[in-house]
């Protein structure tokens, strides 16, 4: 196990028949990982991209001895697939469905911790280890094996940046993109402890984004408790202020939650800082050059 | 996101049984009058203008009146206002009561304990923001039970509350709380809560409903935010769409690029006020619907910043090439596109084929599309 995922890791797909659910089949199994099973009900019997499809969770488990999911269910519905997954004893789950009702995810959340099952998202590109597995939507174009762990709140801005990694010669070891909404299965602050133990990374990109405090949270963590060198980025400097949670949620996350307190407070954890997403192949490269911790 | 108004947000606690003063809501002059003649607006009584801006007490649109043709005259001073970008279209009147300590109470999420939060303190009536750190009191909630007993006990205590009022809290708060999560509220606020004789009324509510739980709240659906036109038509077609003040247009895909490809364009003196969201979609029309929303917008130039997962570089080629099409000529703007990811190659040579040319590089792009637009600020 690197983190969280590793060759061993095989694979269920809940929601596999929905468009996304076979699209994203397709592209876990050209990546290399092992989906061993899907599941839609009613739809028993039947097979997507050569996976055999099962009516429930539990089927798929009991058949395939499938160890996590990939779940694509539509919002709604996605309350219920998660516990669905839980209930089948799954120890990692990604979620990838956007726009589950916070008020559902802090169910979920909570329901999963106290039976030892993590979540990565909901509204999230998922986990991906080159040359191991990848549970979620990550593009395989931007991969190649290295050294170079990555976790980050954004979608597409995580491939970009892993990309970016990959342009300038290096590569990953796990990435691992969390999701922004209100309520994440796995913060910074979950997901750091994994890459600190994880004997494949080197050096850690974080790459957060403006809203909440989870980067302030995360540097409280690694000025304590992360050895390896980090390089961070946040997106949004330049946003106009958001104002999702009113003013209640304002006086939560008083005096933080913008780029320039988690700017500061990463950079006072001993965190190097990009200012835009194409410093951070460079600073990386740095670092490894230098071969030396921060 | 749905703010809701003063009224409807009473509504929503007079379902749940929190305490309230008595009276309505009214949309002229003469309609309140009436109400007040007739006794279902106790006097004298209080004129509020129903608007979601704060501060409506300092601005005027809060009056007091003592007599039906006082209430007329507030009503007629009030209504039509414009308060804080809003009109004043509806009033609530309500009878004014002997308030003998103003307090506050709210639950909403805490996003760093995974948690919902009942928020406490004893100086109400001022915007929470102002009230110092130690003057508030936090109380994490675990769904599961709920609000405990004991937890509301603690409530009481912090808020030094006793006898009449410390029972009435008692029934309040598991009010508050089943109003939070049936209603799918992001914030249920009572500021103040008056202590008046020996029990509660909420003088206030501020209810702000989710927007990813309106599968389940149909009834919300008619109320809006304040949205320009085009923000109304994106919203419709599901692209996220935001206009600002600013003449380069930003056409990206994802939250988290569209800000960094802002940091960018800002960084090299761009002025981006239009963005344009794409999400994840792998449907070209969509994409020729968000460009023709842009046409509209009428950027002075725009990017296109894409790195293709869900949406497909192709896609989005196939989307822009036929939009260009349709463009009328007087909206034509100077593009300038950068598709990454999947699909590359398939999309840039599409693009190519029209005579678009796609710049890999962030940074360059960036920096052409700020020279395309007329030059750094």
């Amino acid at each position: 196990m690197t983190v969280l995922v590793d060759a061993e890791t095989r694979v269920v797909v809940q929601g596999i028949t929905g468009h996304q659910g076979t699209v994203h089949t397709r592209q876990m199994k050209a990546f290399g990982t092992q989906v061993v099973a899907g599941v839609t009900p009613g739809k028993a019997g039947t097979e997507v991209e050569g996976v055999p499809v099962f009516d429930s969770v539990r089927d798929a488990v009991g058949r395939t001895r499938a160890n996590a999911a990939c779940i694509f269910v539509p919002a709604p519905y996605a309350k219920d697939a998660l516990l669905e997954t839980v209930d089948a004893g799954i120890p990692l789950v990604t979620i990838v469905t956007e726009h589950i009702p916070f008020h559902d995810m802090l169910v979920m959340y909570h329901y999963a911790r106290s039976r030892g099952t993590r979540i990565i998202g909901p509204n999230c590109p998922g986990i991906a280890a080159p040359g191991k597995a990848k549970v979620g939507i990550i593009p395989n174009v931007v991969f190649r094996p290295g050294r170079v762990g990555v976790i980050s709140r954004s979608g597409t801005l995580t491939y970009e940046i892993v990309n970016g990694i990959k342009e300038h010669g290096l590569g990953q070891s796990t990435c691992i993109g969390l999701g922004g909404d209100p309520v994440v299965g796995t913060s910074f602050v979950d997901a750091l402890p994994f890459f600190e133990k994880d004997p494949e990374t080197d050096v850690l990109v974080l790459v957060g984004e403006i809203g909440g405090t989870a980067e302030e949270d995360a540097a409280e963590y690694i000025h304590g408790h992360f050895s390896k060198p980090v390089v961070a980025y946040i997106a949004g400097r330049s946003a106009p202020p958001g104002k999702r949670m009113g003013h209640a949620g304002a006086i939560i996350t008083r005096g933080r939650g913008t780029a320039e307190t988690k700017l500061a407070a990463l950079q006072k954890a001993g965190a190097r800082v990009a200012r835009f997403p194409y410093e951070i192949p460079g600073m990386v490269a740095e670092i490894v050059a230098a071969g030396s911790p921060r | 996101m749905v703010k809701l108004a003063e009224w409807r947000g009473k509504e929503i606690f007079r379902k749940y049984g929190i305490p309230l003063p008595p009276g309505r809501v009214v949309r002229s002059p003469e309609e309140a009058e009436a109400a007040a003649r007739s006794g279902e607006v106790p006097l004298p009584c209080v004129v509020k203008a129903q608007v979601l801006a704060g501060g409506r007490a300092k601005g005027g649109a809060v009056r007091f009146a003592n007599t039906p043709p006082e209430v007329r005259t507030a009503a007629a001073a009030i209504l039509g206002l414009e308060f804080k970008g809003e009109k004043v279209r509806e009033l609530l009147l309500e009878g004014k009561l002997a308030i003998a300590r103003e307090l506050y109470v709210s639950i909403t999420l805490d996003r760093s304990l995974r948690l919902p939060i009942l928020i406490t303190s004893e100086q109400g009536g001022v915007e929470i923001e102002s009230v110092p750190d130690a003057a508030i009191d936090r109380q994490p909630i675990d769904p599961f039970p709920g609000l405990a007993a004991y937890e509301r006990r603690a409530a009481a205590r912090s808020l030094r509350l006793s006898g009449g009022p410390a029972k009435a809290l008692d029934g309040l708060l598991p009010a508050l709380w089943r109003a939070f999560q049936a209603e799918d509220a992001e914030l249920v606020e009572i500021n103040p809560l008056a202590v008046v004789g020996d029990g509660l009324v909420a003088l206030d509510a501020k209810v702000i409903i989710e927007d990813d739980a309106a599968f389940r709240h149909p009834e919300y659906a008619e109320i809006r935010d304040d949205r320009t036109p085009l923000e109304e038509i994106a919203r419709e077609k599901e692209i996220a769409f935001v206009q600002l003040d600013g003449n380069i247009g930003v056409i990206a895909n994802g939250a988290g690029l569209t800000m960094a490809t802002l940091d960018v364009l800002k960084e090299f003196g761009g002025n981006p006020g239009v963005f344009l969201d794409l999400g994840g979609t792998d449907d070209p029309k969509k994409v020729t619907e968000a460009f023709l929303l842009m046409a509209q917008a009428k950027p002075k130039a725009v990017f296109l910043n894409i790195f293709g997962g869900v949406t497909r570089c192709d896609t989005v080629a196939r989307g822009l090439v036929d939009a260009m099409r349709q463009v009328p000529d007087a909206d034509r703007f100077p593009l300038v596109a950068r598709i990454r990811g999947n699909n590359e190659k398939e999309g840039v040579e599409i693009l190519r084929a029209a005579g678009i040319t796609s710049v890999p590089d962030l940074k360059a792009s960036a920096q052409a599309v700020v020279a395309a637009a007329g030059g750094p600020a």
